[in-house]
């Protein structure tokens, strides 16, 4: 029979269809919500999503993966009274590494003795230039400059980040990623320990 | 993989006074005299049964005051290749005889090396500029030519560190932008070049009718750049009698990036994510054949989980190619967007996985040398494994439920024809469109690379080289992926993910290599020159849909206007792969 | 949103006249039925265009904003979405589209590339950002912006509509018609921008000297 292929075909699309208003009703009837809840959106982005596909940014927001990465910021450790602790050194490496060369840094020089001191005059990273590679936070030996979350940075007019700008808490850096933090905290902590353990050898000796 | 590529053929003994070994470290294949380049080519194609010749390019060895053009030649029954070379001296014109007549697939990457390097291939019967429009100034991928943002030879600049005052480069150029203009150049004396070589091309197939006959004017229609359906900003310039093609000529370069310029400046490390932007949809595949080539010129191994890791992505990746073509497709044919919505959703649930792979959805930048960045996270991996279990094959299904028996679209597809196995063939046609012609060449299986010699899968093959076959291949083709995908994820062994320690300088040691993947689209190429310095000497991307577009015009011409549509969406084109 | 309501916030209408009256002002209409369907131009350059796409379909669905309907043609089209790399010879295609829309007319640069040049910005074919000859109304960073991070610029785009007054907006103003009309460019041995040419000229001839 001619139109038996449309109509197999059709029936997929009324099934489809059909799903929308069976899946929401289940969601009803098992007492769950499934809009605006956590729970309701990491069901739509698995296997058994079916009926409304649709994340209603921004009322909801996809559940974004811990290794997501937008543009680069670098990370600040708390200090007292505010003091914000720059855990860059201005090594460079993220410079050198950059593929289309986005970053520019000014390393700090001791006025008196004209030596380098390792800390950042100024850092800037042209994010209309950045191609979000990650490769300056994969090779920064520091754990000074990561990848963001925060993709809602549309403006008005070119984008020119600076040191100000790009700067963001340890904490933050924390509450986006926390097991690469708690992980490279750890780290840290071993390799300062040993450093201290190896620095109360060495007077005694 | 360690044997030589030339050891199955002894071209010197058969030419010993045209051919001689190419004796350079690093360096393999033949280095055929320039008088004798169709006679050796000729006995290449019918004597040794290269019947396929996939890359054509230009090296500029500026030192050696020598341009070198390069070919790689494979036979379609698989195997390795034969690399034959042309010596010239660097002296305008260069000149060099064009191989059309023996492969036509030659075609666009003749013209391309005129475009880029200057190389005049005499003979050829439509060399004009490809990339670039007809009076740019200059060849830009010689290595004394300088764009207008130069910097320095090579990345790192070092204006970046230690004294990194942010400037736009638009300040150091003199012209206050990406411009470059000859000294004296008077703009408003200037008067453009005219499009008529395009269209004058365009004739060649133009039929005589008797003298008698009716006289009829043809029409030239432009399709694109601008156009919903070129897959992006392709032009197409087509010459009709009635509604029946007549003559039909890509026009392109509407984005061509200076991909290879660009990754002669990078380090190695830094051309990966250039790698990224290709061929968009599958950003995994192109990362897999860029790594490939380099991991051989490197001549390391590559970690045991890393490459089954790879495969994953590599396939997942070829089953959201598959399903967006699918998708793609049906909206040239006019079922406007509700089966590619469906594709389209289940593409997001495998961008998901590549995002929580490596970070990104698209441009994913995942391998590095001798393995990848990151180890697949749990949650990740149970996410492939509900995928390839169960969600991809039962919407797979529900997929040729939606479509294959619906009669518009059989009558639509059935007995179109696209290609014949032997004119694939000459125009250098890979991938599904090949195959879907009755020639069961893949990569994976014919010239295996990474690990694809464990799997057990079948080459997914078709004799029709209709439009039917070319759509039903595809769905082939996504059942035998997640058959490897099946079996990958069974194998894959613990362990790490990386031979190599995480640098980013990598020492690269001198030669040159040919690495080549199955992309979703075909025979994705990298030819990498290294002279032992960070950054690559010769970088050049042999792309699938460029080389499989040299097949448009011959499947298209005697076929109506309203199929041409169709018959394009068939070789799956993506501009950024296909202009770089 | 509060914008969102035709209505301005400091009129009290009874109750039971609620959804049939409305008090505001012309400017307000305007913007209202400007902000809520933005038709964006059928266009795509290259990576960012997969994810413009990837925008419309079901999972972020722009349809929500009154922005789904794409147009193929420049005619009947409000904003210009640059999604992807600019290049030199497609730049003349882009100006003549920007050319032919109707105003009011908004260009966003989305991505990297359409902002600036992005990582081929030191390409030799590669415009250093579309606002060297476009007026771009809102830049999205990214390589490649999410779908999200597009939806997110354009929201930026309606606020930046809601604030536009029909007395000052670029396309009504007197003597302001060339803000409308961008000269074509020309494809001469480098992209000619023919309101610099006097510039060129005088560079190309110090050249020459130097």
């Amino acid at each position: 029979m001619y139109g038996k292929g449309i109509l197999k075909g059709l029936s997929v699309t009324w099934k489809r269809f059909w799903d929308t208003y069976t899946e929401d009703i289940s969601w009803v009837l098992r007492g769950k919500k499934r809009y605006n809840t956590t729970e309701g959106i990491a069901h739509r982005s698995s296997k058994d999503t079916k009926g409304i596909f649709t994340v209603q940014y921004p009322e909801e927001q996809l559940i974004v993966p811990e290794e997501m990465r937008y543009v680069p910021f670098l990370v600040y450790d708390e200090a007292e009274e505010g003091k914000k602790e720059v855990r860059c050194t201005s090594c460079g490496i993220c410079a050198k590494v950059c593929p289309p060369q986005c970053i520019w840094i000014v390393r700090t020089n001791d006025p008196a003795t004209g030596r380098p001191v390792p800390v950042p005059t100024e850092f800037y990273i042209d994010m209309d230039i950045c191609m979000n590679c990650g490769f300056c936070a994969e090779y920064c030996p520091f754990d000074a400059i990561k990848m963001d979350h925060d993709f809602d940075i549309a403006a008005y007019d070119r984008s020119v980040y600076n040191l100000e700008k790009l700067l963001k808490p340890a904490s933050y850096y924390a509450s986006i990623r926390p097991e690469n933090a708690a992980r490279e905290d750890e780290a840290r902590r071993a390799k300062e320990a040993a450093k201290a353990a190896k620095a109360e050898v060495k007077p005694a000796a | 993989m360690a044997t030589p590529l030339t050891a199955t053929v002894d071209l010197v003994a058969r030419f010993p006074d045209s051919v001689s070994a190419d004796a350079r470290p690093g360096y393999t294949g033949f280095i055929v005299k320039k008088e004798n380049l169709v006679e050796v080519a000729t006995a290449i194609r019918d004597e040794f049964g290269y019947d396929l010749l996939t890359a054509v390019t230009g090296v500029d060895y500026l030192a050696e005051n020598k341009m070198e053009v390069v070919y790689h030649a494979y036979k379609t029954t698989g195997g390795t290749g034969l690399i034959f070379k042309v010596q010239v001296d660097r002296v305008d014109p260069v000149e060099v005889p064009s191989l059309y007549d023996i492969w036509a697939g030659v075609d666009f990457q003749e013209r391309e090396a005129y475009d880029l390097l200057g190389i005049r291939f005499t003979g050829h019967p439509d060399l004009r500029r490809i990339l670039m429009w007809e009076g740019y100034d200059g060849h830009p991928l010689r290595k004394d030519w300088k764009e207008p943002f130069f910097e320095e030879e090579a990345k790192p600049f070092k204006s970046r560190w230690p004294d990194g005052q942010h400037t736009f480069a638009e300040n150091k150029n003199p012209f206050r932008d990406n411009l470059s203009f000859p000294a004296g150049f008077d703009p408003e004396a200037y008067q453009p070049e005219n499009e008529d070589d395009l269209y004058a091309s365009l004739e060649r197939f133009r039929s005589k009718g008797a003298d008698d006959a009716l006289k009829t004017d043809h029409i030239v229609v432009n399709m694109g750049p601008h156009h919903p359906s070129t897959h992006g900003v392709l032009r197409v310039a087509i010459t009709l009698d009635g509604e029946t093609i007549t003559g039909l000529k890509p026009v392109m370069g509407y984005l061509h990036r200076n991909h290879d310029k660009i990754g002669e400046r990078n380090t190695y490390l830094q051309i990966i994510p250039y790698t990224d932007r290709l061929d968009y949809f599958n950003s995994m595949s192109n990362n897999f054949g860029y790594v490939t080539t380099v991991e051989k010129l490197m001549k390391i191994p590559v970690a045991e989980r890393a490459e089954y890791i790879r495969v994953i992505m590599a396939e997942l990746s070829r089953i959201q190619n598959h399903l967006i073509f699918i998708g793609m497709l049906m909206n040239d044919l006019g079922t406007m967007y509700t089966p590619s919505l469906y594709a389209f959703e289940e593409r997001e649930l495998v961008l998901d996985i590549f995002e929580a792979v490596s970070g990104a959805r698209m441009m994913c930048n995942y391998f590095r040398f001798g393995g990848v960045v990151r180890d697949i996270p749990d949650f990740a991996l149970q996410k492939i494994k509900d995928l390839v279990y169960e969600r991809l094959p039962s919407k797979t299904d529900e997929m040729e439920r939606f479509l294959n028996e619906n009669e518009v679209l059989v009558a639509r597809l059935n007995g179109m024809h696209v290609l014949n196995a032997e004119d694939a063939i000459r125009y250098s046609v890979t991938g599904p469109v090949l195959r879907a012609a009755g020639v069961p060449y893949d990569l994976r299986r014919a010239d295996p690379y990474s690990i694809y010699d464990r799997f057990d899968f079948d080459v997914a093959v078709r004799y029709n080289g209709d439009m039917m076959d070319n759509y039903l291949i595809r769905f082939d083709e996504i059942r035998q992926s997640l058959r490897i995908l099946e079996q990958a994820l069974k194998q894959m062994p613990e362990g790490p993910i990386n031979s190599q320690k995480p640098q980013y300088q990598v020492r690269v040691p001198a030669g040159e290599a040919y690495g080549r993947i199955e992309s979703p689209k075909g025979e994705l190429g990298f030819y990498v020159v290294s002279n032992g310095k960070p950054n690559p000497y010769r970088y050049h991307v042999r792309p699938a849909s460029f080389v499989n577009l040299q097949a448009v015009e011959k499947m298209c011409v005697g076929a109506k206007i309203a199929d041409f549509v169709a018959l394009l969406a068939m070789l799956d084109i993506v501009m950024g792969e296909l202009d770089r | 949103m509060e914008n969102e309501k035709l209505s301005l916030p400091n009129y009290n209408i009874p109750e039971d006249l609620e959804h049939v009256v409305a008090i505001t002002t012309i400017d307000r209409l305007y913007n209202w039925g400007r902000r809520s369907s933005v038709w964006p131009l059928m266009f795509g350059l290259a990576c960012c265009a997969i994810e413009m796409i990837a925008a419309q379909t079901a999972r972020y669905d722009m349809a929500r904003f009154g922005m789904e309907v794409m147009r193929p043609t420049p005619r009947q089209a409000d904003m210009m979405l640059v999604s992807g790399t600019v290049t030199k010879k497609m730049l003349p295609a882009i100006i003549r589209l920007y050319n032919q829309m109707p105003e009011p007319k908004y260009v966003v640069a989305m991505g990297a590339c359409a902002s600036s040049g992005g990582p081929f910005k030191e390409g030799y074919n590669v415009v250093a950002g579309i606002d060297k000859f476009l007026p771009v109304d809102v830049y999205i960073p990214g390589c490649p912006p999410t779908p999200q991070a597009l939806i997110a610029g354009m929201i930026k785009l309606q606020e930046k509509i809601d604030k536009q007054s029909i007395k000052k907006v670029r396309w009504y103003q007197k003597g302001r018609e060339d803000a409308n009309y961008v000269p074509m460019p020309i494809l001469g041995p480098d992209l000619i921008d023919v309101r610099r040419n006097a510039e060129i000229k005088q560079a190309a001839a110090v050249k020459e000297g130097a």
